[in-house]
């Protein structure tokens, strides 16, 4: 088969090649590695990138333990502010995060490789199985939290260890949300969305109902009249369209469905990828679908994004990356059709860009890329239905700083919220924090005890 | 270019660094290849009287502890002196000698202490040709328990005793090596000084205990289970023998007396303060343990370096150097008034002068100004203590500025007095006040 013969197809690689081409891209450190990297740590006070962490796990202290040769009690600290800490410490964008504020930069401009010390620790305890949280005395409260991403399940646990019982309702057949479906392969390996989804409920009393899709299943009156408390996790369902000429040939595809599909697939020999592979967005589902159709034996893959490249959300990091798998990047290219043959994609017609008056308008220059296979990865929307009176804005759900929407005993966050990141990151803490601010409104609910003791 | 010859009581090497007597000098094969890499001189591993010799355990005899990136600190050992037969190593030495007479050979020696096992010990290295003898009272461990080695080091009268013999019964140089397991390293220098030593070398290795392994509950080094105090040697001990040497170099009774500096001598720059401190040359062993005797290459190019680029032309230029500038605390100037500065462009901000100063000193570095991270001392509480600069991992970034005499003192609002004053005239001290009465 190889890379050069045309059309869309599956298998183009040797096995090996596959194997090769998806293996872990930030390789665990052994134990070595890991006290070396953890020396170079300066143990900072009120330390930069523990301000830059979304979760705000304590960074020194957790490096600390593992200088001192304790990585349990590092994952302690780590799984203490994020449940989740094992996937972000694949996941998480580190070069604009936590290594960006760590001080090490000034004087060497090499961080200390926090992402990485991170995935040794919480490796380290999820292989022991090791539980450092037990529920406290049931409240007899129950939550209901609808999607099972990073923000549900951050929700969840923190509502577990509190006493509290949680169903978790997702639309999916398996838990994890964008950990499990919308993440690159080659950053979490070895089904570790799963793994870490089982290590996270083992805390107990969080039952999961998959297959349950609000507005289609049921409403968010219904959950509001069954349960003391809600918390809406549920992503961006929706992925916004071209409007042009050709987008529904065979061929243009959703950026985040071929994603979803490499992570479903065991060896990624029967993930179809075409010759000539065009991209269209400037974000990291851009890069990770541009990348993975690369590492699939496309012969030509192109990124269009329709700004400059100061103005792509992927980070530097991304785009070297993308760059050094042979990745072309073009920018100030907005798509204008799409060429069509047979029914099927032949490539697409762009339009140059330009900023005028800080207004994006095109020049009326156009090129032809040929290609055979087309990504749309333009950002997606909050698609959801069943909702009710919940106030919204700009498409998203509104919240304040504990995460309590317009409705009373509903709380949201992740994505679908008015200020998400769309980071895993931001997620989690968002769920922790709406389980906080849950249990202490069921505490100022609550009748004291002591008055009648 | 410096001239790094050496010429220490007499006995002549290229260059003032010897390796110490320990493992590294205890057979030809390596000093052979210890003379290959450059070293000036070797003090060869210590000599015990003629018959079966000593044994060694057979588990481990080193311990360490380390910094970050596991860097060797300290070492620790319990090994004893060598277990060779006496004629084999003669035998070798000999051959050293001859094939390196440019090189120093001194022979360390440890025999019970009565004067015929000095007395027969004595012609038979002599005969080797070697440049000296080193007497080893300072061996910590196994051999102190049969009353040799620092069981000797640490009665000035049996010092006395024993240089005493070996002056008597050899025209070899005689360096008389000091442990610091010992309360004031003064007496026994004095000692061998009386005994007429021609030197001392100092020091030995410290009593130590390295670690206790948490599984087993044993000292490491651990010997099936048990473990047994070592001596303690390597970049962590410097600082304690560069105080020794101070203490002997500036004491009236011992002044000028010759001494071969040892203790965690690790670089040259280490050496070049053994140097000023009064030391006449220096023993290495650590640091050839730890990196190969090729380490004397960086020691011999960095010490002539510095010596070129600040003017020093020999050896004597440097010796002692510092030695005058070593006093005692009650003479200190009280009116010398230093503060920390922060270099901003240097500063990346890690924040630990700020919390050493907030939670253990006087609350005189800021964490915020304005709302912005930013550190910087605050003069009207700096007492100059600096902790800032010791825990600040740039170097550089914070330094002690001495502040002019008749300038602002912030901190006591009074202008610094340009005049030295010290404790012995001070207010505040009761046996002053009562010279005045």
């Amino acid at each position: 088969m190889g890379t050069t013969q045309s059309g869309i197809l599956h298998g183009r690689l040797p096995l090996a090649e596959y194997e090769a081409n998806f293996s872990d891209l930030h390789p665990p450190l052994d134990k070595h590695e890991a006290l070396v990297a953890a020396d170079r740590c300066y143990f900072c006070h009120d330390a930069p990138c523990m301000t830059a962490c979304p979760t705000s796990i304590d960074i020194p202290l957790f490096i600390r333990q593992i200088a001192t040769g304790n990585p349990i009690g590092s994952a302690k600290t780590i799984f203490d502010q994020n449940i989740l800490g094992g996937m972000c410490a694949r996941v998480c964008p580190t070069e604009t995060l936590c290594e960006q504020a760590c001080v090490r930069n000034t004087a060497e401009e090499r961080p200390v490789e926090i992402g990485r010390l991170q995935r040794y620790s919480t490796d380290v305890a999820m292989k022991e199985n090791k539980q450092f949280y037990t529920r406290a005395a049931a409240s007899g409260r129950r939550i209901a939290v609808v999607g099972a991403g990073p923000a549900g399940l951050a929700c969840a646990h923190r509502l577990a260890v509190k006493g509290h019982d949680v169903v978790v309702y997702d639309a999916r057949e398996k838990s994890g949300g964008l950990n499990e479906y919308g993440i690159a392969a080659y950053k979490t390996l070895d089904d570790f969305a799963q793994k870490e989804v089982e290590y996270v409920l083992s805390v107990g009393g969080i039952e999961v109902r998959h297959g349950q899709a609000l507005g289609r299943d049921f409403s968010l009156a219904d959950l509001t009249e069954q349960y003391d408390a809600v918390f809406l996790g549920l992503g961006l369902a929706g992925v916004n369209a071209l409007r042009i000429e050709g987008e529904n040939a065979e061929g243009v595809e959703d950026a985040v469905d071929f994603i979803a599909a490499l992570r479903q697939s065991k060896t990624k020999v029967d993930i179809p990828v075409g010759r000539r592979v065009v991209v269209l967005g400037g974000g990291m589902t851009a890069i990770d679908a541009a990348v993975q159709a690369k590492l699939l034996g496309a012969e030509e893959v192109t990124i269009c994004y329709r700004r400059g490249k100061e103005h792509m959300n992927a980070s530097e990091f991304e785009q070297d990356l993308a760059a050094s798998k042979g990745v072309t990047i073009r920018h100030w290219l907005q798509p204008k059709r799409i060429a069509v043959k047979d029914g099927k994609v032949a490539g697409i017609e762009l339009e140059y860009t330009t900023l005028q008056d800080g207004k994006l308008t095109t020049t009326g220059e156009t090129g032809i890329i040929a290609a055979e296979q087309i990504f749309k990865a333009i950002g997606q929307t909050f698609q959801a239905s069943g909702l009710g009176a919940l106030q919204m804005e700009s498409g998203r759900i509104v919240v304040d700083a504990e995460g309590r929407t317009s409705l009373a005993k509903v709380w949201a966050g992740g994505d679908c919220v008015l200020g998400g990141e769309d980071l895993t990151v931001s997620a989690v803490a968002m769920g922790r924090d709406s389980a906080e601010s849950i249990n202490q409104a069921f505490a100022a609910d609550a009748p004291l005890a002591s008055a009648v003791a | 270019m410096a001239d790094l010859r050496n010429n220490f009581v007499g006995i002549k090497s290229p260059n003032p660094f010897w390796l110490a007597s320990a493992p590294p000098t205890d057979k030809a094969y390596n000093v052979e290849r210890a003379f290959k890499a450059g070293w000036g001189g070797v003090v060869w591993k210590t000599l015990g009287e003629e018959g079966p010799p000593v044994v060694n355990v057979n588990g481990p005899r080193y311990g360490a502890i380390w910094g970050a990136d596991r860097r060797l600190l300290g070492l620790n050992n319990i090994e004893l002196i060598t277990d060779r037969d006496l004629y084999v190593n003669l035998r070798e030495m000999k051959q050293v000698k001859m094939n390196w007479p440019d090189r120093a050979l001194i022979a360390s020696i440890m025999v019970p202490c009565e004067e015929n096992a000095w007395k027969a010990i004595l012609p038979l290295v002599e005969e080797t040709g070697a440049d000296g003898i080193e007497l080893n009272f300072g061996c910590p461990h196994g051999m102190s328990e049969r009353g040799m080695g620092s069981a000797v080091g640490q009665v000035p009268e049996y010092i006395e005793m024993v240089v005493r013999w070996c002056k008597q019964y050899t025209r070899m140089p005689v360096i008389t090596k000091l442990t610091p397991n010992i309360t004031d390293i003064r007496k026994p220098a004095r000692a061998a000084k009386a005994g007429g030593t021609d030197a001392v070398s100092l020091i030995n290795t410290i009593n130590s205990i390295t670690s206790v392994n948490l599984d087993t509950f044993s000292p490491e080094p651990s010997i099936d289970g048990r473990g047994s105090h070592g001596g303690y040697c390597g970049p962590a001990v410097k600082p304690i023998a560069l105080n020794m040497v101070a203490e002997i170099a500036r004491d009236p009774e011992t002044y000028g007396l010759p001494i071969s500096g040892i203790g965690g001598i690790t670089t040259w720059r280490d050496a070049a303060e053994f140097l000023a401190l009064g030391a006449g040359n220096v023993q290495v062993c650590t640091a050839a343990m730890t990196y190969g005797f090729k380490i004397v290459q960086e020691m011999i190019t960095g010490l002539s370096d510095w010596m070129d680029a600040k003017g020093h032309r020999t050896l004597d230029d440097i010796c002692g150097r510092a030695v005058p500038n070593v006093t005692d605390w009650q003479y200190l100037n009280l009116n010398y008034v230093a503060k920390a500065k922060i270099d901003q462009d240097a500063c990346i901000k890690c924040g630990r002068c700020h919390i050493a100063c907030e939670d253990t000193s006087h609350q005189a570095i800021t964490q915020f100004v304005n709302g912005v991270r930013h550190f910087e001392v605050i003069e009207e509480e700096c007492i100059g203590c600096n902790l800032c600069v010791n825990v600040c991992p740039v170097e550089n970034c914070i330094t002690m500025e001495p502040l002019a005499a008749g300038t602002l003192d912030k901190r006591t609002g009074k202008p610094v007095d340009p005049n030295y004053a010290n404790w012995t005239t001070h207010p505040n001290n009761p046996m002053a006040r009562q010279a005045a009465e």
